[in-house]
């Protein structure tokens, strides 16, 4: 498991260039471009399990869901920001790509540090320091229960 | 206690008495925005819209606007496909390519009204909070789900009151105010806020409250809004919408807020949003000097024709400076229309500039005007991130259409109140 570091406002064309948003579209195409005016590494770098650390404003900027179809793709456990955009946010939680928000988690953060996450109990340990964070109303639990929204919708159309 | 604009929005359209900020209310959306990003929205759902169809032909309103004309097969592909579907499904509400960026084409055909609530798969869809409506952007997977079954959640926001006094000096103009608030308050600023424009809004035409709406993002919001005013009943009159067709919605005074900010409007003077973030504010004399290869005036946010007008007012007569190009995207059919109609036009290209079609163009760097790595690019657009112009070595810098042209004229940045007699 590798420990991504990024800093404040990171942004969806940082996330994935917006001159691909019309070309690429499934995971596979966009799995290679997933940060790459950021961080070249990434992408080719990446393993499932690995999380994603940074600042402030995690995902502004444009509402393409790109980043987030590509961060569960690419298998990312969770990102765990100071804070993230509101489209972003809602972007994840459709893909059922975990997002922590937890500055202290972030503050706390030493290279090298041990991560765990439990996210049922909204608890995450970073080194031998342990966080809270909120956890998602029932309502919406649902959604990522269910893996993402397209599959919460689709079961409830099969239901009625 | 009263209410802001949001908890009567979601109250109402959660058909509940009232709501109360962090409740999460489910709601029907009035319409559905999609553009070229329709395409990738269809392919997600296609057994399921052959199944079960469209929740209802009138609810999505789609307009091709991100690359238009295409610019590749692919591109090309997409758009074909949008048509095969308006057409399988019957959708109301399409615009081709050559109508005009989405958000001006909602704006302008009523599909945004006073107490409407509007989601689209779009950042800038915030925009129509110029017209007392509510709306928001969404992901696109978001969108998929909407037009199958017409139905979200939603969260009340928290809501932050700005209270605006004065008058803008000449030269100063709404995309000045709206980047001075960025600055001022950053780029997370409004993050999941509900941000409200009150106190003297008349010194704000309903244009200058879409450019001011439209970078509600850029902060952050959820939603920004303006209330509804003889400006705002005037404009939908003027585009054949009769006040019996609307609800005006607005605050109470007694509202709770989360903040609340004054602008005073006579002491903001002209700025710049320096890369690569919109909230790296400057003022002008900061940056006045710096070359620029390339000017755009247009875009969703500052593509309307008084934005054209008053460049052609710097223009006129005057030649755009040499090694410098300066891009005109109109944002829409009926403004390009009314730009020749008023011999606008013929000014901003005897100048030198390059009128690109109705479209997003540049903005998002998909095509038309793409940097090349070390150029410099002084846009009326509303992001000047690294790489949204299609080069990651490349530097957008942020501002309103009168420093644009002043600007074109010198091939430098330039405080437009020099050039305005």
């Amino acid at each position: 498991m590798r420990v991504w570091k990024y800093g404040d406002d990171i942004n969806t064309d940082m996330l994935f260039p917006g001159k691909y948003t019309y070309t690429c579209s499934t995971p596979e195409e966009i799995k290679p471009h997933l940060l790459e005016d950021l961080d070249p590494d990434f992408s080719k770098q990446v393993q499932p399990g690995d999380i994603i650390f940074a600042g402030k404003n995690f995902g502004c900027g444009s509402s393409r869901e790109q980043p987030a179809v590509g961060l569960k793709h690419a298998g990312i456990r969770a990102v765990v920001a100071k804070s993230f955009s509101r489209i972003f946010y809602r972007a994840a939680l459709n893909q059922g790509l975990l997002l922590i928000e937890s500055p202290e988690s972030v503050e706390a953060y030493r290279e090298g540090d041990r991560i765990e996450i439990r996210e049922k109990e909204g608890k995450i340990i970073v080194g031998d320091k342990e966080f809270n964070f909120p956890s998602l109303p029932d309502s919406i639990m649902g959604i990522m229960e269910a893996g993402g929204l397209l599959e919460y919708t689709r079961r409830r159309l099969g239901k009625s | 206690m009263g209410k802001t604009f949001i908890e009567k929005m979601l109250a109402k359209k959660s058909g509940k008495e009232s709501v109360k900020v962090g409740e999460i209310v489910t709601v029907k959306p009035d319409h559905l925005l999609t553009h070229d990003n329709t395409a990738a929205i269809i392919s997600k759902i296609e057994p399921e819209l052959k199944k079960y169809g469209v929740v209802d032909p009138e609810f999505p309103v789609i307009v091709l606007d991100h690359v238009i004309p295409a610019a590749s097969e692919k591109h090309a592909s997409g758009h074909q496909k949008i048509r095969s579907f308006i057409k399988e499904h019957d959708i109301k509400n399409f615009f081709d390519v050559g109508e005009g960026i989405c958000h001006q084409v909602v704006y302008e055909k009523g599909l945004a009204l006073p107490g409407m609530l509007v989601v689209g798969s779009d950042s800038h869809t915030c925009s129509y909070g110029a017209v007392g409506a509510m709306s928001t952007g969404i992901d696109r997977t978001e969108a998929a789900s909407l037009l199958l079954i017409g139905e979200m959640w939603l969260k009340v926001a928290p809501s932050i009151k700005v209270t605006v006094k004065g008058k803008l000096q000449s030269g100063v103009s709404a995309k000045d105010v709206i980047l001075k608030l960025i600055g001022n308050i950053g780029a997370d600023g409004a993050t999941y806020c509900a941000v409200e424009f009150h106190g003297e809004i008349d010194n704000f035409s309903i244009d200058e409250r879409f450019t001011i709406a439209n970078m509600g993002i850029e902060m952050g919001a959820k939603i920004a809004v303006f209330p509804v005013d003889v400006y705002t009943r005037e404009f939908l009159d003027s585009i054949g919408i009769n006040s019996d067709s609307y609800e005006e919605v607005w605050a109470d005074e007694d509202a709770e807020y989360m903040e609340e900010l004054t602008i005073d409007l006579d002491k903001i003077t002209p700025v710049i949003a320096k890369p690569h973030t919109v909230d790296n504010i400057v003022g002008i004399s900061e940056t006045e000097g710096l070359p620029m290869d390339q000017g755009l005036i247009g875009t969703c946010t500052n593509g309307r024709v008084s934005d054209f007008r008053e460049a052609a007012e710097i223009l006129k007569g005057k030649k755009v400076a040499e090694n410098f190009r300066l891009l005109l995207l109109p944002a829409s059919r009926s403004i390009y229309r009314e730009l020749v109609k008023e011999g606008l036009m013929a000014i901003l290209v005897e100048s030198g500039g390059v009128v690109l079609p109705p479209g997003c163009g540049p903005c998002l760097g998909a095509h038309q005007g793409v940097l090349a790595p070390g150029e410099k690019c002084l846009s009326t657009a509303n992001r000047n991130f690294k790489g949204r112009m299609g080069c990651k070595d490349a530097e957008i810098y942020l501002g309103s259409a009168q420093t644009v042209a002043a600007s074109a004229l010198h091939g430098k940045i330039t405080d437009p109140r020099k050039e305005i007699q």
